[in-house]
């Protein structure tokens, strides 16, 4: 089997409210990937377009996307996994491309969450997880992450404090992202002084300073195969493994609060496929919809033994100049968290870094690196190992 | 119930039900009664909570109901200060998952509790709240 490679990455600016429509959203996100790569339309043999569903009100968009895209008559079709949508649509066009079936694929992410209030996405959130025997009890995606947050602290230990300091990495690198959405570094005094809104409770034992919030953006991921890719890019970047896992929708059929299940298989498949270690990623892209995401994920992925994880951030290790620099981009808790953006914006972001063009926030000479994106808490995982050679 | 009438029982279940129609309908029934029911598939003894119509391991829907009882033990809890649409009204509020040793249940905390006694790792019972004349939840109560 030959390789497959990401020869064209793209982003819209991440921000509250996109003045525009979906289409408008998404083609700032796909006309930037196609000039990353230099290609024409008919370059593209097949697009794949994520998104969640509910937040705006066109149904089926991968026809209207296409449309606008000017990719008509090739084929096209809509993803969803909730938050790792945009993963899941990559590891499709993978699958697609190393079939033989086509030699280009496009993927684009989409999301416009401003079209309804916060309470209604807090809503549609919670019913992306189990409507029939949770969704009835008030159950929304803050608290769910909550909970897994309690059982972290209960049995290890993990403070508001640890989580705090996420959130500080976080804004430090979203200050220097010129496509996120928030922009302002924070200190300490943010979490400890009770004026702050970042204190404010949300879901125990979370207050709003671990949430990241709602957002409208797009991003767009162009995957080739190797001929392609070679003869089309100066720096493609290749997929060397890729993992996707899922675990129980109702939290009463899970054995453990303190991880996610299924971010470990993904990981272990990823690391499998890719013949690596935790030891061997340069540079790290995790889903921190919220700071204990985060947290969990330093541990799920094996880059801190479970109930370690707290050690790495209060050592900073996880900054860029750290034994694992993750989320050196902002992560989601900066950027913003546009549903279906979200996973082809973090390849964007590794990308980037193993071409060596990620601008202050560049890590030295990264050459392997990893994206972790989930779907609701837990429900789905995808892992993806990037690397240069 | 007659031919053309719908079953939508389910309805009646939560504060807010986004499922009105489903085989375990009876569940329902069982809550008016004060009790909390879980499934059994008959053919491999699989228990269930919450109940199912169908067993994945024997592939059929030979299924008995069989009651939640006795204490659990709280495994995570969480108290909502935000709340999704159409729970405004009932803040703050506590989930929690509890763990009954032959399955586990999440729901709501009995709100006479007061959210800053709870630790993970005590005993909970469960037991059936009537929220109005038509709405039927779950809530887990303090062990006296």
């Amino acid at each position: 089997m030959g390789k497959v490679g990401i020869i064209g990455v793209g982003q819209s600016r991440f921000v509250r409210s996109f003045r525009g429509s979906i289409r408008e959203l998404a083609f700032e996100a796909f006309s930037e990937a196609m000039q990353d790569a230099a290609l024409s339309t008919k370059d593209i043999n097949a697009s794949i377009i994520c998104s969640a569903p509910e937040y705006d009100k066109q149904r089926s968009p991968s026809a209207v996307l296409a449309e606008y895209f000017g990719l008509n008559p090739q084929p096209t079709c809509y993803v969803e996994s909730l938050c790792s949508s945009g993963t899941t649509g990559i590891r499709l066009a993978y699958s697609l491309v190393q079939s033989g079936l086509h030699d280009v694929v496009l993927v684009a992410g989409f999301q416009k969450m401003s079209e309804i209030t916060s309470a209604e996405s807090q809503e549609r959130m919670g019913r992306g997880a189990d409507i029939q025997w949770e969704a009835p009890f008030g159950t929304m995606m803050p608290a769910y992450y909550a909970l897994h947050a309690q059982a972290h602290m209960t049995r290890y230990g993990t403070t508001l404090y640890d989580l705090a300091q996420i959130r500080i990495k976080s804004a430090h690198y979203g200050a220097q992202n010129d496509k996120a959405m928030i922009r302002q570094t924070l200190t300490m005094d943010a979490f400890v002084n009770p004026e702050s809104k970042f204190t404010n409770p949300i879901a125990s034992p979370l207050r709003m300073g671990d949430c990241c919030a709602n957002a409208d953006g797009a991003s767009c991921v162009i995957v080739a195969n190797e001929e392609k890719a070679k003869a089309f890019s100066r720096k493609p970047i290749w997929i060397l493994g890729l993992g996707s896992a899922t675990a129980s929708v109702n939290m009463a059929g899970r054995n453990d609060f303190s991880g996610l299940a299924a971010a470990v298989e993904a990981g272990k498949q990823a690391y499998h496929m890719a013949r690596v270690e935790p030891k061997d990623i340069d540079v790290a892209e995790v889903h921190d919809c919220f700071t204990i995401a985060e947290l969990m994920a330093y541990e799920n992925l094996g880059f801190a033994k479970p109930g370690e994880g707290a050690a790495l951030i209060r050592a900073k290790e996880t900054y860029a100049e750290g034994i694992i620099p993750v989320n050196v981009d902002g992560g989601l808790l900066s950027k913003g968290h546009p549903i279906g953006a979200t996973g082809g914006s973090q390849v964007r972001t590794i990308v980037l870094q193993l071409r060596g063009e990620a601008g202050a926030a560049q890590v030295e000479d990264a050459s392997i690196g990893l994206v972790h994106n989930i779907g609701g808490v837990g429900i789905y995982a995808n892992v993806m190992i990037l690397g240069r050679e | 119930m007659g031919e053309k009438e719908i079953d939508n029982r389910f309805s009646r279940f939560g504060t807010v039900s986004f499922t009105s129609i489903t085989k375990v309908n009876d569940f329902i029934n069982y809550l008016e009664q004060g009790k909390i029911m879980g499934t059994r598939c008959k053919t491999c003894g699989e228990r269930f909570f919450p109940p199912r119509a169908d067993c994945c391991k024997s592939l059929d829907g030979n299924m008995e109901w069989l009651e939640v009882t006795g204490y659990g033990i709280l495994q995570t809890f969480s108290t909502l200060y935000y709340a999704p649409a159409g729970f405004e009204t009932d803040l703050p509020y506590t989930i929690a998952v509890v763990d009954f040793g032959s399955c586990k249940v999440f729901g709501q905390l009995d709100p006479a509790i007061d959210a800053k006694s709870l630790q993970i790792g005590m005993k909970l019972k469960i037991a059936v709240h009537k929220l109005n004349e038509k709405q039927l939840i779950y809530r887990f109560q303090e062990v006296q």
